[in-house]
């Protein structure tokens, strides 16, 4: 059994990291294009915010001029109504304009409610059913073997996504085939949309089913940038094994009144005061 | 045809590298050769169908060309979702190729047949589908899958059905194949079907009646062109097809001929397989008998039709 040298204390097991102002200033835009379209899926994009912050600033490599590069790092966001996080990432990093983040959701625009490939310079697959992520991942990485190529392949899944049976299909299949240029990283908020994970369908032991399926596992504070760094940088721990980083994160996170709070898994019709709500809310925290 | 078409997978590995092969739980010695000569170009990845087909867009959208087998019930039914969206809307390369598709597992029950296969594959965009009627054909398409563009559908029929097809005409995706010409009425069929309906036009030939017979390898993109001529010509129309009368050959036809302003009134008729879960066992010849799917039953539809 292979374990990541991740200490987990009480500080850092529950994704209570405090925000630097690179987070709040993600959080912000991404409340900014909120105010655009009055809708989206709030709570599950300040949820995986630092995990998609932290692949792109520190790990990934990638030339957003060249987005089908073929050495590049690949990044599929399988719990893709996390998108608008994945979003404000994109442009930040030059992948496509900034002023196509006031267009989220509208008819002359390429930032749908989902990831599209295709569409959008840098999503490397259509997401928003879940489920169907991994196994493209799997893919991905199996051709990297095939190549000989140094890429690797990361997959963001939520912890209502692991319902999916598709998840552990893939898990046995990376495992048989070796990948350890495969990372999957859950985003365990502990919510889903109707209820928390423990009452809709408990995942627990979720680190042991990931280890039982073959992987390398890590925990940790999913809100926390240097946690996040130490664990990637580590991976892949095994050369013959397939990489898991359970994040631990609060969904909402970063404002404190909609921090767990289910009504804003998804929200539409966002009122001028909810929006204000929110920014004071970051401000403050 | 199983063989011979996994066959041409294999020979067609063999000269292009871009070429991968995924099985779920095949029987036992599968592509044997596949796998030794090119074991990192072959994969078995047990029964796990949505996982198979993520993995196969994922392969194709890094440009290759995957070939993934199964029972037809299982590679379109069982992973729908996965098809529609991992492989259709992406737009990629992947050939799936369906086993038994029709009435061939009829022993082993409803659970196998995969009678709905075409309606729920025209369903999605991008999807082209094609049922060869015989080996020959299957040999004469299998080239022209790889670099096609988009996913394919393959379905195949149970094997050792009497060649029907010749090589007189090219095959190509995506057009119809008129095998003989009539005047009184038109007979359309896809798959191994085509053996019933030549059939059916000797017997009314010997009747005195003038029917032609259209084969329809390509389900989608129906060819329109090819078939609007043929019905033009004629007053009654039969299309034949081992499939629910919901969805396939017939009801692509049927579409058809609804928008299309003829000149003259058309008598049309679909047979197949009704809405129904079969519930009876047998062999897939039994069970089309038993859904009036042969020479005699399509003979008495056109003549009935021609009566009306």
């Amino acid at each position: 059994m292979t374990t990541l040298p991740i200490t987990i204390t009480a500080e850092n097991s529950l994704g209570c990291a405090a925000l630097d102002p690179r987070s709040k200033e993600l959080r912000k835009t991404v409340i900014r294009m909120l105010e655009a379209s009055r809708r989206g899926h709030v709570g599950s994009a300040f949820s995986v915010i630092e995990i998609l912050r932290v692949l792109y600033d520190d790990i990934m490599l990638y030339d957003s001029q060249n987005p089908r590069w073929v050495k590049r790092d690949r990044c599929i966001l399988s719990k893709g109504h996390g998108c608008l996080a994945l979003y404000v990432i994109l442009a930040d990093k030059g992948f496509f304009p900034e002023s196509e983040l006031w267009k989220f959701c509208k008819p002359d625009g390429i930032l749908g409610g989902h990831p599209e490939y295709g569409k959008i310079p840098g999503v490397e697959a259509s997401t928003g059913s879940l489920g169907h992520g991994l196994p493209i991942g799997v893919g991905f990485a199996l051709n990297a073997k095939y190549e000989q190529l140094d890429y690797r392949t990361f997959v963001i899944i939520g912890d209502g996504e692991s319902d999916e049976g598709s998840n552990w299909e893939a898990a046995m299949s990376a495992a048989k085939h070796k990948l350890d240029n495969l990372t999957v990283l859950v985003d365990y908020n502990k919510h889903q949309s109707y209820d928390s994970t423990y009452a809709v369908l408990d995942l627990e032991p979720l680190v042991d089913k990931w280890r039982a399926f073959g992987f390398v596992v890590a925990e940790v504070d999913g809100h926390d940038a240097r946690a996040l760094q130490d664990a990637l940088r580590r991976t892949p721990v095994s050369v013959d094994k397939p990489n898991a980083i359970i994040c631990h994160t609060v969904k909402g996170k970063g404002v404190e009144c909609i921090e767990n709070d289910l009504n804003w898994h998804h929200k539409s019709k966002v009122s001028d005061n909810e929006i204000v709500t929110l920014l004071n809310g970051l401000e403050m925290y | 045809m199983r063989k011979t078409c996994l066959d041409m997978v294999y020979n067609l590995a063999k000269t292009d590298k871009r070429i991968f092969f995924i099985g779920s739980d095949l029987g036992f010695g599968t592509l044997k050769a596949f796998k030794e000569e090119m074991p990192d170009r072959f994969f078995m990845e047990g029964v796990s169908e949505a996982n198979v087909i993520g993995m196969a867009a994922g392969l194709a959208l890094e440009g290759k060309i995957v070939y993934v087998n199964t029972i037809a019930t299982f590679i379109t039914r069982r992973c729908f979702e996965q098809i529609i969206l991992d492989l259709c809307l992406h737009n990629v390369k992947v050939r799936l190729i369906g086993n038994g598709g029709g009435l061939v597992y009829a022993p082993l029950g409803p659970t196998h047949l995969a009678i709905e296969d075409i309606a729920i594959m025209r369903a999605c965009p991008n999807m082209t589908i094609i049922a060869p009627a015989d080996v020959d054909e299957m040999r004469r398409l299998m080239p022209l899958t790889v670099d096609h563009d988009g996913p394919v559908y393959i379905r195949l029929g149970k094997g050792f059905d009497p060649i029907v097809t010749t090589d007189n005409v090219p095959f190509e995706i995506g057009k119809a194949i008129p095998m003989r010409s009539g005047d009184d009425a038109l007979m359309v069929s896809t798959g191994i079907c085509l053996k019933i309906v030549l059939k059916a036009a000797d017997q009314l030939q010997a009747r005195g009646i003038s029917a032609g017979v259209l084969h329809v390898p390509t389900i989608k993109p129906v060819d329109a062109e090819t078939i609007l001529d043929g019905v033009a010509r004629v007053r009654a129309v039969v299309t034949v097809e081992e499939h629910s009368i919901i969805g396939g050959l017939g009801s692509a036809i049927a579409e058809l001929i609804a928008e299309t302003n003829f000149d003259s009134a058309k008598q049309f008729k679909r047979v197949g397989i009704p809405d129904v879960f079969p519930d009876k066992y047998g062999s897939q010849d039994s069970l089309m008998r038993h859904y009036d799917i042969s020479s005699e039953s399509v003979v008495s539809v056109i003549l009935k039709l021609l009566d009306a």
